[in-house]
Parts: C-alpha cells; structure tokens; sequence
C-alpha cells in the first residue's frame, strides 16, 4: 500500500497525513478505523494504554465519514481519521471511569465539549485512554485498572497523568489524542514517549464534561506525533464555551496559517533556574543542543529569571489538593458510582469512599482537607496562593524580556515503574518544571528534542505568553524541522 | 512538621473517608513528609501580596451570563446511574428514626 506507512499499517501516518489521504480517496475512513482496532488489539496487551476500545461507534463514525468524502463534503483536515480521548471526558453512552473503581460503569448522560467539536469536525473516537486516578499522578500507575507502560521501554513509565494519551500515540495505534494537564499531565507524558503535547491557556478550552481535579488548574490539550497534528487538534477544540464559566471568550488564533514561520527574530528567554543542575546529563544536553539550534534559526537567546520556580511544588501541592478535596466531595455514593452496603449514611459515605478510592487518591483528599481546616486554612491554603501570585509575577516580568520561555520538560528521561511509587513526595518532584505554567496559567508545549539516558526521548518545553499558543506552535515547528525524527519504537 | 495518629483519624473523619489502621499509620508519614516539604513556603515574606483567588488572564471581563433557563438532564437520564433509587428519586439509607 504506498501510503501505508511503515510496516504495512496505516496507523503510522500522521493526523494530517491520514487526513489528507482521506482526501484524496487513497484510504477510507473504515480502513484507517479497523487498522486503528486492530493495532490496539495487537500492542495494548504489552502497552496498556486503553481502558476500553469503542468499535462499534467508530466504524459508524468512519462510515459517515466516508459518505462525507465521497461527497466531496468533508467537515475538516481530522475527517475520518482515528484519535482517542482519556478517559477523563465524559463520552455519551460510553463507560468513563477516570481509571477509578468509583466510576466503574457510570455510563455519561452527555459528552464533554471538546468530545462533541472533535465528533462535529468529523473526527473517529476509537477509544478510552488509560491515566492515573483522576488525573493524580505522574506515571500512570495509579489507574486502578492497569499501569500503562512506555511503549520505548515496557519496563518504564509513559509518565502521567495522560499516560495513555502518549503512549497510544508513540504505539502507533492512533493519530491524534486529548488529554487533560493540571500540573503537567499532558507534557510529561509526551516528553517521555517522544509525542508533543499542548496544554493550553486556561480558559482556552473547555472544561465542560471533563472530570475535574483542580478547577483552577486543569486544562484539556492535544497531543500529535507531529506539531502540525496537535495544533490542528487544538483549532478543532478551543474556543468559547458558555456552559463552562472559565472559558475565554476570546477569539481563536489561526494556529496553522504561520505554523511554518521560522523562529527568526523570536528572543526566548531561558529560566537561569531551570539549568541551574540537577537534571540528567542527557536531558541537559538534549535541551542544550534545542536551545543552540533556535539561535542558528535566528531567536535570540535571553537569560531571565523564575526566581518563584522552586516555590511552584510547595504551592501546587497545597492549592491541587484543596481543590480535589472539594470536587471529590461529590463522590458519595448516592447518586452515580459505586455505593457500598451500609446502615446508616455516614458509613455509607465512609465505605464507599474507602473502597472506591485509591491510594493516591485518598492521600491527596487527607493533604486537601488538612490545608483548607480550621485553624490551617492561613498558614496553608492562602499562603500558597499568595505565592501563586509570586509565579505569576515572574512570568509577566519575564515576558517584558522575550517572547516565550524554554527550558527541560522532566529532570530526567522516563523513570522505570515501581522507582518512585513508594515515595510520593518523589513523584511529585517530577513535575517540578510544568507545575509553574499551570500556577501562572499559561501555555505550555512539549515537544521531542532529542534522546538521552537509554537513548530515551527527551522534550524541550516552552511557556508562552496568555492565549500566544500560536507563537509556541510556530517556535516548536521551527525546531521540529531542525531535530532528526524519532524512529517509532519497537513494541515488544 | 509530624502528623499523629489521632489528627490523621480527625481529617479522615473530615472527609468522610475510613482508613484501615495500615492507612492511617502510612499516611501518618507520608503527609508529614509532604508537610515538611511545604513549609519552605514559610520562608517566603507574602504580608503584602494578594492571593491569586482565579486563574482568569488579566483584562477579561468577569464571566457572567443573563440569567435565563437552559435545557437541562431530564429526570430519567439524571437517575441512570444511581445504584437505588425510588420512583424519580434516589434512595438512600434512613436517617431518621
């Protein structure tokens, strides 16, 4: 098939490229939709990456999709083509879970909004992606149902939060993903799988039906193999929402038309606080060499500061927690999820909670209702949004200086499971250079910058200006075309 | 900062969760170490900064809306999912003699 794609199997084609051989009547909707099952039926036993496949609503989606091309009427470039969606987003009449035994078989009444603008620019759901527990993690093992493994290494962790949302993309099982990033959920795991991953402005996008952790944290994303494939997945999904109160009325940047613009004339500030040691020798060379490349495309290098930076975990993990401890109050037993047999409504409460809650979970609602109870309320809660500010603060005194700023996306290339699921604390330190876009609310990108440790992908992140995704698109791209690609992995 | 037993059991209460003794004794120890970790916050002088209350970008307008009726679930499919439920509402165990 000579646009198959590697090994025979169209799954290894880009979103765009898929796209646009739907186009050109060169492959069907269906074709792209059963390679797509059955490349998941063939990997996911090893990589673990999906908590359930949705065959039926997809080969009816790619059939509709066919009728459309044929017709010469296709909605948009993602017509026809497979992507997948954690299992965060609310999808009608389809199981979400949020990879937690309290949600075991709540079944959706509505789907979330960027599930309907995907399905209304004609895009193919095949499936529910595997993630931590309500999102609370870093590695992807405490979904409840299964870790997900790295598809580079099947003894290492995708990272997480949407551990899943990664690792089906560097499998090669689907085209495109959403994923959700309160704290780095979305670049963590694309830096460790190779893929590039967008969390967005908040606000950008809405939050409608998705699941929530930490409301003024979390924020849907896409991640692609390709910076093209996720920004074409970010037009079909941002944009204003009136059913979610946080969503930007804003309009929407064009993020494709200057996606080929070049990095010349950018000035891109480097945190000094960021290189200032500790990160593997492979991940500082890697984001070394990244920053040497935008200098030969023409951006000025800057040095600024995040002095607030080394602030950010103490904060988050004040502020997520708080906010969990609230929005998972509503798991109760009553209304949708498990409920435990009990005899009065406390130990109702109580036992379905115990039993319906992991470990991680459970520890992150204790942590939040310790910071928001009477008499620490002050010293915690507060303080950390007071700091909040402080992160924020150093962000806008650095975009006086630059355009955007650039920096590593983990201290280290993905870590092997079972290294730090016994240490929570050192679980939380993964996230120590993405948490700061989520405090400050801006976006961030991660995209593959080369191999380190183990000859493991690395992903240079950049933190943009509020709603300025275009600039960081254009930037990633620029480097994109310099990088030498990523061969897909072997799984197995 | 170390947590005791007996204020692991009072925040448990508080949120409505049941540890087993092997919890609260684990916890007990990994919230105190994240607390330790935390308090380097302390360290900061914060008597004259406001609190970031909202993740809105500065400059957009507050996010309000007219107040008027939206479509909303129908009563069947709110009650889709309740483990028991009585006629169009869900049941719940008495709590009141």
């Amino acid at each position: 098939m000579s646009v198959g794609g590697r090994g025979g199997s169209p799954t290894y084609l880009g979103l765009a490229e898929a796209g646009e051989a739907i186009g050109r009547g060169e492959l069907s909707a269906r074709a792209l939709a059963e390679a797509a099952l059955a490349r998941i039926a063939a990997t996911d036993g090893k990589v673990g990456a999906f908590l359930r496949t949705t065959p039926e609503r997809a080969l009816a989606a790619a059939d509709a999709a066919d009728a459309r091309a044929r017709a010469k009427a296709r909605r948009s470039a993602l017509d026809g083509v497979p992507v997948a969606l954690k299992d965060i987003f609310l999808t009608r009449g389809v199981e979400t879970t949020c990879a937690s035994r309290i949600l075991e078989g709540f079944v959706p009444p509505y789907d979330a909004t960027v599930v309907e603008r995907l399905e209304a620019a004609g895009a193919v759901v095949v499936g529910k992606l595997n993630m931590d527990e309500f999102a609370m993690g870093s590695s992807t093992e405490n979904s409840a149902f299964k870790p997900c493994r790295n598809p580079w290494d099947l003894g290492r962790t995708p990272g997480g939060s949407s551990g899943g949302s990664a690792a089906a993309l560097a499998a090669r099982q689907v085209h495109g993903t959403l994923g959700t990033d309160t704290g780095g959920s979305i670049r963590l795991p694309a830096a460790f799988c190779g893929v590039v991953g967008v969390k967005p402005t908040y606000g950008r996008v809405s939050r409608y039906g998705v699941i929530a952790f930490a409301s003024s944290l979390d924020q849907p994303g896409p991640l692609g193999r390709s910076v093209k494939d996720a920004a074409l997945l970010l037009q079909a999904v941002a944009g204003h929402d009136p059913r979610d109160q946080t969503s930007s009325s804003r309009p929407v940047d064009d993020y494709l038309s200057g996606l080929e613009g070049g990095a010349r004339g950018l000035r891109i500030g480097v945190p000094r606080e960021w290189l200032a040691g500790g990160l593997a020798p492979g991940v500082e060379r890697s984001v070394r060499d990244a920053l040497a490349s935008y200098e030969r495309l023409g951006a000025r290098l800057v040095d600024v500061s995040l002095p607030h930076s080394r602030y950010g975990i103490a904060a988050y993990y004040l502020i997520a927690p708080a906010e969990a401890s609230s929005n998972l109050a509503r798991y109760d037993g009553i209304r949708f999820g498990l409920r435990a047999e009990a005899r009065g409504l406390r130990e109702l409460y109580e036992e379905t909670r115990e039993r319906g809650f992991g470990a991680e979970v459970k520890r992150r609602i204790m942590l939040g209702t310790y910071a928001l109870s009477s008499g620490y309320y002050d010293a915690y809660y507060l303080r950390a949004q007071k700091v909040r500010t402080l992160v924020r603060r150093d962000f806008d005194e650095a975009f006086r200086a630059c355009d955007l700023v650039a920096g590593p996306v983990s201290p280290t290339v993905a870590f092997r499971l079972g290294e730090k699921a016994q240490d929570p604390l050192s679980m939380y330190l993964a996230d120590v250079f993405t948490i700061t876009a989520n405090l400050a609310a801006l976006p961030g990108l991660s995209l593959p910058c080369g191999r380190g440790e183990a000859g493991l992908p690395v992903g240079l992140q950049l933190v943009g200006r509020p709603f300025d995704e275009a600039t960081l698109l254009r930037a990633a791209r620029a480097l994109e075309r310099e990088v030498p690609p990523l061969p897909a992995p072997e799984v197995g | 900062m170390s947590l005791t037993l007996d204020e692991v059991r009072r925040i448990a209460r508080l949120a409505r969760l049941r540890l087993s003794p092997e919890e609260e004794r684990l916890f007990a120890g990994q919230l105190s170490a994240i607390l330790d970790h935390v308090a380097e916050l302390s360290a900061l002088d914060v008597s004259a900064v406001e609190p970031m209350t909202h993740a809105l970008a500065a400059g957009d307008p507050p996010p309000l809306r007219a107040d008027e009726p939206q479509p909303c679930l129908a009563p069947e499919e709110a009650l889709a999912n309740a483990p028991a439920r009585a006629g169009t509402a869900f049941r719940v165990p008495r709590i009141i003699e």
